[in-house]
């Protein structure tokens, strides 16, 4: 991959709505590799970057399933094939009794993989990244709206990306150091 | 390119339709966001914060000097004995962990059920369970004999070949109240990114921007991950429901199971869960009462969370009354010689004092809630609240120990009185409870500053294509 001069450029709005539009104006315009960046989740936004579906509940199920099986076989394994134990001629795989040790891992594994599966796929943790170059992006976790789209967009000029962007109604537009 | 139009119809603040409102108005996410963080990145600290830190921490130097003198003597330093081997050590475990149970039905169960007036007390809820399942877990623990040998709990390939039970019901317990902390933290813990993305940014000093940095991992507040967050944090919520219900209920598991008068009932799972809650709720009402008047957060939890908190005792104390007249109902009922015992001597034997306790607050002077004035009295419902607290763990210490006292064999019968140490202890609890909630209001945003956000008008959009 070639080395570009700059990351991208970013366009900071005032609101939830115009970031909203902006979004929606600059997919329509063919920009394809841009993230949008607010200090809470806007459904809206994330709609017109066109990411419909995660994969967090599959991880999340896997986890589950995992967890729950580790959790059942782990006891009968246990006290029916690695230590059995005859009292009173109960039976071995008293399955019942095992309900709550095979809830409470599944619960468990699919918490874990939850919380993990959504950083792992998020790429977190990370501890760089050129947006947090732009020194107004500190408002991002306050009470601004970024939209930024990258240099490596094939649609991406320096110029005509940069009007564009003015032209949505930004505050301010600016460029994204490598 | 604008061959579309594009409606935008930014939803109204049908958010509080009347009577007093889950947010002051005048607020925009600069205010929100301003107002919150303050508190952790102010340089001053209030003085009310200064004498309870100095307070409760010696509480808890207190905790670590007994814990220690245990480690040295042993159990019998506390009262318990045959016939009652449980004693205070059971009694503040069942307590504390009920009491973490509100925390997690905040932030689970109301989020699922999208009510809207839980984004600005669930963080401080949440850590409140995180601090109060610490001080339950710190009981079983000790009250093992042999602390140091807890690990051989969790199954684990060892040199002597052998496992726990895994029928037993103290074994459920270990895997229950771990794997509550650990969701709990985990729950907790993903809450809090965002906002620590937000103190990273609004940090003045080095050693905050680093810490708060590492902690936030580079969040950076992209829409894609907005949306993976927004999904793992539901998934959370749906796990945690039926784990907050199962934790009590597993606790109770530990009475039911046994054969002991007054322990082996199934009204138990249910009765210890409603219990657990209304105390829980009584707690957070404890705390948020004194946060919300020294922080000046009354904008944030207004009078309608505190109504709203107060309904929510007052109907799982219905509950726990209904479990005091099952519970009698079926002593009676069942035709157990001993059962029948068990009942009348809770209620005129050597421990009644306590059952009448707890019996007058829990099912007759909780219904003073009904009043409005008293719900929107801040004063007036901390009083309730404590009042509450004291009763619940009453109730604990009635379900424990009278039951204990007096079962079948009445050779073996005796008294269970608590030494200076077991009640020493206990308070030392409360210091480890306080002094953690304490850390946690100076050093983490204690209102979930991106939720509170989401409370306002603007934070709603939606776009609408019309061809």
């Amino acid at each position: 991959m070639r080395e570009l001069p700059i990351w991208g450029l970013m366009a900071e709005f005032t609101s939830a709505a115009d970031l909203a539009i902006a979004t929606r104006r600059a997919r329509e315009a063919g920009y394809r590799r841009m993230d949008a960046y607010s200090p809470f989740g806007i459904e809206a936004v994330t709609e017109e970057l066109g990411f419909h579906r995660t994969k967090v509940p599959l991880v999340c199920l896997i986890g589950g399933i995992f967890g729950g099986l580790a959790g059942f076989f782990l006891q009968y394994w246990i006290h029916v094939l690695n230590y059995p134990q005859n009292i009173g001629g109960r039976p071995l795989n008293s399955w019942v009794a095992f309900i709550v040790v095979t809830f409470e891992c599944t619960i468990l594994g699919a918490s874990v993989s939850a919380l993990l599966g959504m950083l792992a796929l998020n790429g977190l943790p990370q501890p760089y990244h050129p947006v947090f170059n732009v020194p107004r992006f500190a408002f991002a976790s306050k009470d601004r709206f970024f939209l930024a789209i990258q240099a490596e967009d094939p649609k991406f000029d320096i110029h005509d990306t940069f009007r564009f962007l003015e032209g949505l109604g930004a505050r301010d537009v600016q460029e994204i150091p490598n | 390119m604008a061959e579309h139009e594009e409606h935008i119809d930014e939803m109204s603040s049908h958010l509080a339709p009347a009577g007093p409102a889950i947010l002051a108005p005048g607020h925009t996410f600069a205010t929100i966001t301003d107002k919150i963080s303050a508190v952790v990145l102010s340089r001053d600290t209030p003085a009310a914060w200064l004498l309870a830190t100095g307070g409760f921490g010696l509480l808890m130097m207190w905790l670590l000097f007994a814990t220690a003198y245990q480690l040295a003597r042993g159990i019998g330093i506390w009262g318990v004995n045959i016939p009652v081997a449980w004693g205070f050590a059971i009694v503040n475990f069942v307590w504390w962990i009920g009491i973490g149970h509100a925390g997690t039905l905040i932030s689970a169960i109301l989020l699922l059920l999208k009510q809207k007036w839980r984004n600005s007390i669930n963080r401080f809820a949440e850590a409140m369970t995180l601090f109060a399942v610490m001080c339950a877990g710190y009981y079983p623990v000790m009250h093992l004999g042999r602390p140091w040998l807890a690990y051989w709990l969790f199954p684990y390939p060892n040199t002597m070949g052998v496992w726990p039970q895994f029928r037993s019901a103290l074994v459920w317990d270990v895997f229950a109240v771990s794997t509550y902390f650990t969701v709990s933290l985990i729950f907790w813990y993903q809450g809090l990114i965002p906002d620590l993305a937000t103190l990273r940014d609004r940090s003045q000093s080095k050693a905050g921007r680093i810490i708060y940095g590492i902690l936030a991992m580079g969040w950076r507040g992209s829409a894609r991950h907005w949306k993976r967050y927004d999904s793992s944090y539901r998934l959370l919520a749906g796990l945690a429901t039926p784990l907050v219900v199962s934790v009590h209920t597993v606790v109770s598991f530990d009475f039911a199971i046994a054969v002991v008068p007054g322990w082996h009932t199934s009204i138990f799972p249910p009765y210890f869960v409603a219990g657990a809650i209304y105390s829980g709720f009584a707690m957070v009402l404890v705390l948020a009462i004194p946060i919300r008047r020294i922080y000046g957060l009354d904008d944030f939890i207004t009078t309608k969370h505190l109504d709203n908190c107060a309904k929510l005792m007052l109907a799982t104390g219905e509950i726990v009354a209904y479990g005091y007249i099952i519970e009698s109902f079926m002593a009676w009922y069942s035709g157990n010689l001993y059962e029948r015992y068990m009942i009348l001597d809770r209620m005129g034997g050597k421990y009644s004092i306590f059952y009448i306790c707890l019996i007058s607050i829990n099912v007759f002077f909780v219904q003073v809630l009904w009043i409005r004035r008293i719900r929107r009295s801040p004063a007036l419902l901390f009083l309730v609240s404590v009042i509450v607290l004291a009763a619940m763990w009453l109730e604990r210490f009635v379900i424990v120990v009278q039951s204990l006292h007096a079962d079948f064999l009445p050779s073996s019968w005796a008294m269970y009185y608590p030494t200076f140490w077991d009640i020493t202890q206990f308070l030392g609890t409360i210091g480890l409870f306080a002094f953690g909630m304490l850390m946690f209001i100076r050093f983490l945003p204690m209102i979930s500053i991106f939720e509170i956000r989401e409370l306002l008008p603007e934070a709603h959009v939606s776009l609408q294509e019309v061809d």
